[in-house]
């Protein structure tokens, strides 16, 4: 009976719904961040994983790389390409990923 | 696998009456099937957009048509000319691509309908599609030259699509005697990644100060200034000195024409004769995006920065080289997120919604010596119909700092190509 009910909550939900992706599309330039930091198996890389990493870390490293207070190559530059809703999206987006 | 929707080209004829008809009284059986997207190239571009659709929603029919069973990537490459790297470590397959669920046919595209939504194959096979992705990147231009045709790529190799021509280009190097003079020719913008021919210019110096250390690097160049330009000058002076001479337009460096029987290149200003000539032609999108009628009179494919899809052909979405991406400049990260971007919109089209407006990034290093890395960054968003760069971001390396950081910079860019290369094929 209780899985029966289950069953019938999740058609409910399934039907009243709009077509859901699968995967979440990603905010505005988190897509692009897998070109450096491995969206798979961590490889063997000088780049960090982002996928899973707290949201609240990866806000503050951008926001530290945009301003020139946290030091880097590349991502001095690319940082500041985003505003601070842009990079709370791609951070919970990213933290999001398995 | 394939042959659900692969149909013979008698079939093909009968196939495309029946979608007329089936247009003029559209049916709810149609709905129901799984939306068909087809995506030619199995490139950077290509690959990344057939895996991402795959991974944004399973329920997507996702074929990717690509003759090569092999890819061969342009990025290092010219660690290979330099006698460092091995031409296999530039390979990959499609295995994985296939084991996720990408129906991949080992076929050349030759014919689009674009009213149909149909792809012919070489193998006069055909299929259908609701949306279709082309990243076919490019093609070379054996008409911009004058004595430079597919002959002449034999005697004074381009190596500007890796594989047998990067490998003509190192033999061709290894053979030279000591003392002998390399020639590249550098052609005008829009081209495949715009430091490549000066970032083969360090690691063909690298080559020659190791190895023949009395020869000499001429770049006779088709342009003015050109990508990480200070950088490069820098590297040169700091680890070649008095082996590679840049000769810009205004100097006469743009070649009109070449000779391979002399292996000479002629610009307005005189003759140069090499002992090895590497010519990189002006080029064009790959053929196929002409075929479909998404190329415009630069020979390039106009789109919406949004979708990537074509200005000049609907329900077609060009990404990569081919396309023209404003300020996006045309390399294999460019591509993999215009891929990624790409598939995202088709993905919410096809579900009935509308895409939103996206930002790109570009990271693209290069290598002056192993360990001494550059590069450029730009962050991207749509901007009166192109893709536009924000300003205050982007921009090259510092040209002021230790070598640790170039060292830094080495290091990353060969943690990017295992990187991206391993989300492509792996």
């Amino acid at each position: 009976m209780k899985a029966l009910s289950v069953a019938v909550a999740i058609a409910t939900v399934m039907a009243s719904s709009p077509p859901v992706l699968a995967a979440s599309v990603p905010p505005p330039g988190a897509a692009s961040c897998s070109g450096c930091h491995t969206s798979g198996a961590a490889a063997a890389s000088s780049v960090s994983r982002l996928y899973g990493r707290d949201a609240g870390e990866i806000t503050t490293a951008m926001t530290g790389f945009r301003d020139g207070s946290f030091p880097a190559t590349v991502m001095t530059r690319i940082a500041k390409g985003f505003t601070d809703d842009e990079l709370r999206a791609i951070a919970a987006w990213l933290a999001a990923q398995k | 696998m394939g042959t659900s929707h692969r149909v013979s080209r008698r079939e093909f004829v009968g196939a495309s009456a029946a979608t007329v008809t089936a247009l003029a009284f559209p049916l709810p059986a149609f709905a129901q099937a799984a939306p068909r997207v087809v995506v030619i190239g199995g490139g950077f571009g290509g690959a990344s957009c057939a895996r991402a659709l795959k991974q944004i929603d399973p329920k997507l029919q996702v074929t990717l048509v690509e003759p090569n069973k092999t890819f061969t990537a342009c990025p290092f490459s010219n660690i290979v000319i330099a006698g460092l790297r091995s031409i296999e470590a530039q390979q990959f397959g499609y295995d994985k691509i296939a084991a996720g669920g990408v129906t991949v046919v080992a076929q050349a595209a030759t014919a689009v309908n674009a009213a149909a939504r149909t792809v012919g194959l070489a193998d006069g096979t055909s299929l259908s599609y609701d949306r279709l992705v082309l990243s076919p990147g490019i093609d070379l231009r054996f008409d911009a030259l004058q004595g430079y045709d597919e002959a002449a790529a034999a005697k004074m190799p381009h190596a500007w699509k890796a594989g047998e021509q990067t490998l003509l280009l190192r033999k061709q190097l290894e053979a030279m005697d000591d003392g002998g003079l390399v020639v590249i020719a550098a052609p005008a913008n829009p081209f495949r990644c715009p430091p490549g021919p000066y970032e083969r210019a360090c690691l063909i110096a690298h080559y020659l100060k190791t190895k023949k250390p009395r020869s000499k690097l001429l770049i006779l160049d088709a342009k003015d200034t050109f990508s990480k330009q200070r950088l490069f000058q820098n590297a040169w002076k700091e680890l070649y000195p008095g082996m590679v001479e840049w000769i810009s337009l205004s100097q006469g460096g743009k070649v009109n024409a070449v000779d391979p029987a002399t292996n000479t290149l002629i610009t307005d200003f005189g003759n140069h004769t090499a002992q090895v000539a590497n010519v990189i032609p002006p080029q064009r999108a790959g053929r196929i995006a002409t075929v479909a009628g998404a190329t415009d009179n630069t020979g390039w494919c106009a789109i919406d920065p949004v979708t990537f899809e074509s200005k000049s052909a609907p329900n077609i979405h060009v990404i990569g080289d081919a396309c023209l991406a404003g300020a996006m400049p045309k390399s294999a990260f460019t591509a993999n997120a215009q891929a990624k971007v790409c598939a995202a919109a088709i993905a919410t089209l096809i579900s009935g919604g509308t895409p939103a407006t996206p930002k790109l990034i570009n990271t693209c290093y290069s290598l002056a010596a192993p360990d001494y890395g550059i590069s450029v960054a730009g962050v991207y968003q749509p901007k009166n119909g192109l893709l536009a760069d924000v300003e205050g971001a982007g921009g090259v390396s510092p040209a002021d700092v230790p070598r640790e950081f170039r060292a830094r910079e080495a290091d990353y860019a060969q943690s990017w190509f295992a990187t991206i290369t391993a989300e492509v094929f792996g």
